[in-house]
């Protein structure tokens, strides 16, 4: 791009002249490679932006115009309500829990799974035997099909017949009454045990990745000073890989904010409400219960949320990085 | 962002096939989506649609037989397109009082009255200020579902047929180690069904037909009927981990619980015996040890003890469809068509005509039971719209883990209703 934006002003003298009125002149093959290499962008990106506009922009957009009016899902439109459904919805008990649970699992992630699966990059970043299946042991719940982990884990964790219940059951360690998922005060925890046996591989690989960079100069050179492993992790290892560490929480944050389809299979959102996030709220009110506007005014507080975060994180925590690249 | 755009994708995918198949303004082609997508349900419906097509030359059915919960979806879909199939279901009550509202079901009540007046009291559910939008084909109603080899085990004689006797009865079945109840709480609706049930047996006629048209749940039998339930649920019937259970998917259903002989009892609608055989290995379901009995009376309550609650499914015609529609509809209410109906057990038919079709026992059994009760009440979710029945569901489905008080289920109730005024 470059290249052929700065050609004209420097080859065709010619040009300064006539520049106030007409664009750019340049000789007709570089007009010919110009235009035809926007007509090249303008080919490849149009599909990305045509999809983009109708599945992204578009859906925000009548999303956030359906937050304003009582609408059913069919007919039209007419019923404008204001901020009736904003109100109605941060006055719903159930959406501001939906918030809290959302808020629980986003910094339970970070205190349970960052440092746990620091600890485990560590381990199977050392020479240890068989340690391609242990890293292949640890990844492959993050690659099962979300649904079908889910349903596996709602089979394990049936009352009763569910063979967790049974193993705990006959070492003696005692179960719950109404099952771990059936009891409204264990039952978000359990979704984020399953949630953390889930999403716990990512971790590790992408933290196995970071370390796999930090060259080994840095290892040798420290442990000729003597330092011992422990500190050559704690001082070296983990503050070279902290630019992955904080891309990690990112992603585990937005992903918490969004999180629906475990929850939707294990729980539906309950029991007695224990489990709602967000999205399972949108669904009850929207496709469940035909209240388009109000699931519109909680879709557009859930954007908001997660826009607000990715924005902050980005200003006070990934513009180091960003900053130490330039 | 992945995610949501692939199920949209999926949802414009599902959209654009139902348009090249919705009604395209040809007088002569009738569209008719219907969910009997198994035999023997599907040939007979295809049978059905030839012979409207014979005995109406030049006519052109197109019939779309499609997984129930795939209808509804796709229903959804096309209620918000406005491009509606011709022919298709109805559930009645509040939904159907939005889709008239909003101008996309046709009034039947002149064309049809021959038939509407054949149904007598099994239209009621679908008739919007007095005017019918649609035709019931199958109606059937709610009560317990029990194995009669478990009852005999804990030495249970008679069917309960009030509160006291069914509370008697779950002490017997605990005793003799056998779960009494499953109930698939955690959709929600079937727990709401209990009080349904405890509200009908509470409320007199008159006050329901009321709540149902003025959405005022002041009447104190609203709170009876909750705390007649709260009283069943605290003798802890249900099966462990009944919060979280869902109605019918696989053998920890509530149904599959009570079709490989874990608990006794079960209050399901008609649909229950196809179920259980759907979730049984040998297709059987409890086979000859399914017994039926309907919901006991609450001492002291002001409710018909032999009114039941029920719901069903009827042909509505979409407001754009061409006059043959209307016949068709027609046809499929006939004598002729409900026998066929009722002969391959597809439900319980609503034609008179057709009650002596009815081959299996429990359907047979059923159907009795509801012409002989005074009146039938549609399922309250149902009759009030999805946003007050889902914000009712909810409160009761609260009241079952212990959260609700019986004034708490009226309250959000009526909290739900004054938003829709």
């Amino acid at each position: 791009m470059t290249r052929v934006t700065a050609a004209p002003a420097s080859t065709d003298p010619g040009a300064a002249v006539t520049r106030g009125a007409d664009a750019p002149r340049v000789t007709g093959r570089r007009r010919n490679t110009l235009r035809r290499q926007r007509l090249e962008i303008l080919l490849f990106v149009t599909p990305a932006l045509a999809l983009m506009a109708i599945f992204v922009v578009y859906p925000v957009f009548s999303a956030a115009r359906m937050s304003f009016y009582r609408w059913k899902g069919f007919g039209p439109m007419v019923d404008f309500v204001g901020l009736q459904n904003y109100l109605r919805v941060l006055a719903d008990d159930v959406f501001t829990d939906a918030v809290v649970h959302n808020f629980t699992i986003v910094f339970a992630s970070i205190l349970v799974q960052l440092p746990l699966g620091l600890a485990l990059a560590l381990l199977l970043n050392r020479r240890i035997k068989a340690r391609g299946l242990l890293r292949t042991i640890i990844f492959v719940p993050y690659v099962l099909a979300e649904v079908i982990a889910g349903v596996v884990w709602f089979q394990l964790l049936q009352p009763r017949t569910g063979l967790l219940e049974r193993m705990l059951s006959s070492v003696g360690i005692p179960v719950p009454e109404q099952g771990f998922l059936g009891t409204p005060d264990l039952a978000l925890a359990t979704v984020f045990v399953v949630l953390t046996w889930k999403y716990l591989g990512l971790a590790v690989l992408l933290f196995l990745a970071g370390l796999q960079g930090v060259p080994d100069e840095l290892h040798e050179a420290a442990q000729l000073d003597g330092a011992s492993w422990w500190q050559v992790q704690r001082r070296i290892a983990v503050p070279l890989i902290a630019p992955t560490i904080r891309t990690w929480i990112f992603l585990s944050m937005i992903g918490s904010l969004q999180l629906f389809d475990m929850v939707w299979i294990l729980t539906g959102g309950g029991p007695a409400n224990a489990t709602t996030t967000m999205a399972t709220y949108l669904i009850s009110q929207g496709t469940q219960r035909s209240n388009y506007g109000i699931a519109g005014a909680a879709s557009v507080v859930l954007f908001l949320i997660g826009f607000a975060m990715a924005v902050a994180y980005q200003f006070l925590v990934l513009r180091r990085d960003t900053k130490a690249d330039a | 962002m992945l995610c949501s755009s692939a199920v949209l994708l999926t949802v414009s995918a599902c959209g654009s096939g139902g348009d090249s198949n919705a009604s395209g303004g040809d007088e002569n082609t009738i569209t008719w989506w219907h969910n009997s997508n198994n035999e023997p349900g599907r040939g007979y419906y295809e049978q059905v649609a030839e012979d409207f097509e014979a005995a109406n030359p030049g006519v052109n059915v197109e019939v779309e037989a499609v997984a129930h919960e795939d209808m509804v979806d796709r229903l959804e879909a096309a209620f918000q397109s406005g491009d509606l199939p011709d022919v298709y279901m109805e559930r009645g009550g509040g939904e159907l009082a939005d889709h008239v509202e909003a101008g996309l079901v046709r009034n039947l009540s002149e064309d049809a009255a021959e038939e509407i007046e054949k149904l007598g009291g099994n239209v009621a559910g679908w008739q919007v200020d007095g005017e019918t939008y649609a035709l019931p084909f199958s109606v059937g109603v709610v009560g317990f579902w029990y194995n009669t080899a478990l009852f005999e085990e804990a030495g249970i004689t008679e069917a309960p047929a009030t509160m006291a006797e069914l509370s008697a009865a779950i002490e017997q079945l605990k005793a003799a180690g056998i779960t009494p109840i499953s109930v698939g709480a955690g959709d929600k609706w079937p727990a709401g069904h209990y009080w349904y049930y405890t509200a009908l047996r509470a409320c007199g006629q008159d006050v329901l037909e009321d709540s149902v048209t003025s959405l005022d749940f002041s009447d104190p039998c609203f709170v009876q009927a909750g705390e007649a339930l709260q009283d069943l649920i605290e003798t802890e019937p249900f099966n462990p981990g009944f919060l979280t259970t869902p109605a019918q998917e696989g053998a920890t259903s509530a149904s599959g619980l009570l079709a490989t002989e874990q608990v006794a009892m079960e209050l399901a609608g008609h649909w229950e015996p196809g179920v259980m055989q759907g979730l049984t290995e040998d297709n059987e379901g409890l086979g000859e040890n399914t017994g039926w009995f309907p919901f006991p009376a609450i001492e002291g309550g002001e409710g018909d003890p032999e009114a039941q609650l029920g719901g069903g499914d009827a042909w509505a015609v979409s407001q754009n469809a061409p006059d043959t529609a209307v016949d068709l509809v027609k046809y499929l209410l006939s004598d002729e068509v409900q026998q066929g109906f009722a002969e391959n057990d597809m439900g319980l038919p609503t034609n008179p005509a057709a009650t002596d079709s009815v081959s299996d026992p429990a359907l047979a059994q059923l159907l009795e039971v509801r012409d002989a009760a005074p009146y039938i009440q549609l399922y309250f979710d149902t009759a009030f719209g999805a946003s007050v029945g889902g914000a009712m569901n909810d409160a009761i489905a609260l009241m079952f883990a212990g959260q609700a008080s019986p004034e708490d289920i009226v309250d959000a109730t009526q909290q739900a209703a004054d938003q829709e005024k």
